[in-house]
């Protein structure tokens, strides 16, 4: 049994009311949400001070035009108290961001939900998302997956929020007739008592949560057989042979921060004479070079904290499956070291931390 | 007479253990196979993963990392870090199916002149047993 708020309206009705009673009776100085944007059927990421503004908010649309914790990290500078409504995975990106010193999570007020998963890009083409949002909402109420969402999200069996102040209970709930917020934390029952109505004890809808976490965890495994199959160099050159080399997997990827980035500098360049002699031996060579590379290069940075967000694979111009690669290979190299990214603002990074007697097979 | 395959094994060696058991080794006259390519590093923990996977699809048959043993590290703890990102550059390997018997991390001490011959002739054979790395036909990589 939790403390929880309920607000008898529909719950992306409810939240709104909220955050813009928060605002109003400043509790906090500003509101990181979605909003409706431009005339396109377009919706992003937006910091709202004024309540005016609220009128645009849509806090519980199923949509990631960035992962949320890229924008945390950049405004995390401001130490004023936020209320920020962000999915699970881009909270887990951002508590990793936090211990890279990206950021801190002591100004937000971390509102998230129990997640039904977030719509395909194309959706945002000629009004589509509104189109597939009733059988979304319902897919979400009886505990399925939609079929309009990522593949990575799918697959996700982290639905539920770690480290939030508040969760938004939606997965099993009745969404068009009641909100449910979920107080973790003495921030939140604060917060939540400023709004005036009273607070009272109950469940998430965790049979249902259940129910869908095996169905996740079903689809993960089908989708990282299908890695599998591509095995070895020449599924490694199946997988990538596309790939152009942009590199807009590692700038939309939230744990990717780094300024210094190795495959955005000229460290792996190739003097004229190591081409050459690459011809001579080989008679052709693929030009740009180091595909590969810079894919295996990542997964050797990275891999044990990512968080199967699939910003990667949305934004891949050539529609290579990276996010479940990534995500195949990460729980791996995560496992390693019992590491789940973002369970724990405390779980040290894995590469940042050692034991003296570990890996005792390595090296001898 | 077929000419016998000598593989070409690309080898992070720290200054302090591993490249001075090397020399030992070189100056106590042992015998040990010419694959061993070396490069020196200050510490084992010099060596970025993506050295590695870059020898590796460069085409090298093998690739050693040798460092001081746990507890040695002339930096205290660089050995202990290089050993967790060789744990995991392993594991990726793995989970890729890409042949990580061709990586191999080895603790090789300043004193270990036969150590170093040892795991020198043991690599180069193992790896003289897989053949040369298909990495080396590759133009797309």
């Amino acid at each position: 049994m939790d403390s929880c708020l309920k607000i008898k309206k529909s719950a992306e009705q409810g939240l709104s009311d909220f955050l813009k009673s928060l605002l109003e009776k400043n509790e906090v100085s500003g509101l990181f949400t979605l909003r409706k944007s431009g005339v396109n059927h377009d919706f992003d990421y937006g910091l709202i001070t004024d309540t005016q503004m609220m009128k645009d908010a849509i806090p519980l649309h199923p949509f990631m035009p960035v992962n949320a914790a890229q924008e945390l990290s950049r405004f995390t500078g401001m130490r004023k108290p936020i209320a920020v409504v962000i999915k699970p995975c881009e909270l887990r990106a951002f508590v990793e961001l936090v211990k890279r010193s990206q950021g801190n999570l002591e100004q937000f007020l971390i509102i998230s939900y129990t997640c039904g998963g977030v719509f395909r890009f194309e959706a945002t083409t000629a009004g589509k998302a509104e189109k597939q949002l009733p059988a979304y909402w319902k897919a979400v109420s009886s505990g399925k997956n939609s079929d309009d969402i990522r593949l990575t999200c799918r697959a996700c069996e982290h639905f539920v929020p770690m480290h939030a102040d508040i969760t938004v209970s939606l997965i099993g709930e009745k969404i068009d007739q009641e909100c449910s917020l979920f107080l973790h934390t003495e921030k939140a029952v604060k917060m939540a008592e400023s709004f005036g109505e009273p607070l009272s004890e109950c469940e998430m809808a965790s049979k249902t949560i259940d129910e869908l976490r095996v169905q996740r965890q079903a689809e993960k495994h089908h989708i990282f057989e299908k890695i599998e199959s591509q095995k070895g160099l020449d599924g490694m050159i199946q997988l990538f042979g596309k790939c152009i080399g942009c590199h807009g997997c590692r700038h939309v990827c939230p744990i990717c921060h780094c300024v210094l980035c190795d495959f955005e500098s000229h460290l792996f360049d190739s003097e004229t004479e190591i081409i050459e002699s690459e011809l001579n031996s080989k008679g052709a060579l693929r030009l740009p070079p180091d595909t590969i590379l810079f894919q295996l290069g990542r997964l050797s940075h990275m891999s044990f904290s990512c968080v199967g967000c699939g910003m990667c694979t949305e934004v891949c111009p050539a529609a290579i499956p990276v996010a479940s690669i990534f995500m195949r290979t990460g729980e791996e190299t995560a496992q390693l070291f019992d590491y789940l990214p973002g369970r724990d603002v405390e779980e040290a990074v894995p590469i940042t931390v050692y034991k003296e007697k570990e890996l005792s097979t390595l090296g001898e | 007479m077929a000419e016998k395959f000598i593989p070409r094994i690309v080898s992070f060696l720290c200054k302090w253990c591993s490249y001075s058991g090397a020399d030992l080794a070189g100056t106590s006259r042992l015998k040990y196979p010419p694959s061993i390519l070396p490069i020196r590093v200050m510490c084992s923990s010099r060596v970025n993963p993506v050295f590695v996977i870059k020898s590796f699809l460069g085409g090298s048959d093998g690739v050693l990392i040798g460092g001081c043993h746990p507890g040695d590290c002339h930096y205290q703890s660089g050995n202990y870090h290089t050993r967790r990102r060789f744990a995991i550059l392993n594991k990726i390997f793995d989970s890729l199916g890409l042949e990580k018997e061709r990586l191999q991390l080895s603790w090789i001490s300043a004193s270990e002149g036969q150590r170093f011959a040892r795991v020198s002739d043991e690599f180069t054979q193992k790896i003289a047993d897989m053949g040369a790395n298909p990495a080396k036909q590759e133009i797309f990589l």
